[in-house]
């Protein structure tokens, strides 16, 4: 009997549900649980996947610019963002809190988010921790917007909203997210009580599907040794590899 | 004829960059850090950095030594090690000057310099804060077509681009594999500073293989041998992260004590000659 689904393992699964459709996954920093997730896909549906901080590149011989260039003439599907801070209207702040410039608390910074938001057409947020710390009203600062107004190029922006919680999808028209699937042994009112936004719900809400024996195998075996070259630290502390 | 400058060491061409210069750094494999360490050594000071998209280690140790005034950044991070605490520091009290962009911004910048024209338009950016606090940057309309606002980013000039390449030659041309981001850096830049991990007599743009990942002398303003210039940072073909390294720079960074004890341990002892 193999060990029970790891919360990562769950998150792995989820996020590689709704990439089905996408011939073309890109990874960027910082990202080891959407890599995994991105290679669990590749093993399912051949797609193709780019990580940054792979040495290991399948497309990219031309340095940092190409992804960009890729991802602005539509050659890239998927990508992924996550925040410090994420709102209601999808927007993310991976720069800091309080009054910019001299914040309370600063973050990295923005990266290739305020770019490539608009430009991928299907960008899945990811953040682990689900509280209304993370999950906010406002963020206090937008590194990249949500949604644009009318007339602004805009082919990509925000699909969904993975959390160690549940799966919500973010309808771009509305403008707001609405909670697709919670997660096995979590709760509506635990959801609610932990998101700091208002977001919509149906009358009934699925339970997140556990990744099967073959999708555990996958994970623990071709995309536990594939994602040891960008994230050693990671797979070593996840997967013993 | 090649006027390229050959130096002893990182040391002496850093004593070359004079303070308050612009500097563009690039973010991985081939980050000049032994020429970081040499620019503490020599106590630069009034820095402006352009980190070649984001930066890591090299912009949160020159930080920490005080050499900078200015950073321009789509991001500082120490990676998978954890948060540049001495760049976030820095912000917070204003000691240094922050410039927030995102990383493509930073290549149409220096694609404008490369070209010698005076901004790039590119997508994304609108509706966020960066676009707000980036005064600099102007919105404008497509000229060839009708309500298609794009952002212009004006042109990115560093005084020096400092790289760190796995081979240079005697002529002053450097091979910069597949880093060619340090190609539109160089391009970009006024001069470049070039450690190298091996310089060789034949001309590396005479070689087909070499030729197509070379940039040639007219862009090299300086080279100085720096076997192992990159660590503790990687360079592929030659040497890994050196993994315990980062996790201890990760402890002291934003930590005044074990800071200076890590400056005295690891950057101000001049390494030794051939280690």
């Amino acid at each position: 009997m193999s060990e029970p689904c790891r919360p990562e393992e769950l998150m792995i699964s989820a996020i590689a549900g709704l990439l089905d459709d996408a011939a073309h996954i890109a990874v960027g920093v910082l990202s080891p649980i959407p890599g995994s997730a991105a290679l669990l896909a590749r093993a399912r549906t051949g797609a193709r996947v780019s990580i940054i901080g792979s040495t290991v590149p399948e497309f990219r011989t031309d340095g940092g610019v190409d992804l960009f260039d890729a991802a602005g003439q539509g050659r890239i599907d998927a990508f992924f963002l996550s925040g410090g801070q994420i709102d209601g209207a999808a927007n993310i702040n991976l720069t800091g809190i309080g009054d910019y410039p001299g914040m309370d608390v600063r973050w990295s910074g923005a990266f290739g988010s305020a770019y490539l938001y608009f430009q991928v057409p299907k960008v899945i947020l990811f953040r682990d921790e689900h509280s209304r710390r993370t999950l906010v009203d406002k963020v206090d600062f937008v590194s990249a917007p949500g949604v644009s107004e009318k007339g602004v190029y805009r082919p990509g922006g925000p699909h969904g909203l993975v959390t160690a919680l549940c799966v919500m999808l973010f309808d771009r028209k509305a403008g707001r997210f609405t909670l697709q699937s919670i997660h096995p042994g979590h709760s509506l009112e635990e959801v609610r009580d932990n998101t700091g936004f208002d977001f919509d719900c149906p009358e009934h809400v699925a339970q997140t599907r556990m990744p099967d024996a073959e999708a555990l195998g996958v994970i623990r075996g071709e995309v536990a040794a594939a994602i040891a070259n960008p994230y050693p630290g990671f797979a070593r502390r996840m997967f013993a590899v | 004829m090649a006027d390229t400058e050959f130096f002893a060491d990182a040391d002496a061409l850093a004593r070359a960059i004079p303070d308050g210069a612009k500097l563009a750094v690039f973010k991985d494999c081939g980050v000049p850090m032994e020429t970081a360490r040499a620019l503490v050594r020599r106590k630069a000071r009034g820095l402006h950095l352009v980190t070649v998209p984001t930066g890591g280690m090299i912009a949160d140790l020159l930080i920490a030594a005080r050499c900078v005034d200015s950073i321009e950044t789509a991001g500082v991070s120490l990676g998978e090690f954890g948060p540049a605490r001495a760049f976030a520091r820095a912000v917070k009290s204003g000691q240094i000057e922050i410039r927030d962009t995102t990383c493509p911004a930073i290549y149409s910048g220096l694609q404008a310099g490369e070209k010698g024209i005076p901004f790039m338009p590119m997508r994304g950016l609108i509706g966020s804060d960066i676009l707000k606090a980036r005064t600099d940057y102007a919105l404008i309309g497509n000229p060839f077509a009708q309500n298609d606002p794009i952002v212009a980013v004006p042109a990115i000039r560093p005084d020096i681009a400092l790289i760190h390449v796995a081979l240079a030659d005697r002529s002053g041309n450097l091979w910069v594999g597949r880093q060619s981001e340090q190609k539109i850096m160089a391009h970009a830049a006024h001069r470049t500073f070039a450690t190298a991990e091996k310089i060789v007599d034949d001309n590396l743009l005479e070689n087909e293989q070499l030729a197509a990942a070379g940039l040639s002398s007219l862009y090299v303003s300086a080279i100085a041998p720096a076997p192992g210039g990159a660590w503790p940072l990687d360079m592929p073909g030659h040497y890994g992260t050196d993994r315990r390294h980062m996790k201890d720079y990760a402890r002291v960074s934003g930590n005044d004590d074990a800071f200076t004890a890590y400056l005295a341990e690891h950057v101000l002892k001049k390494p030794a000659a051939a280690e």
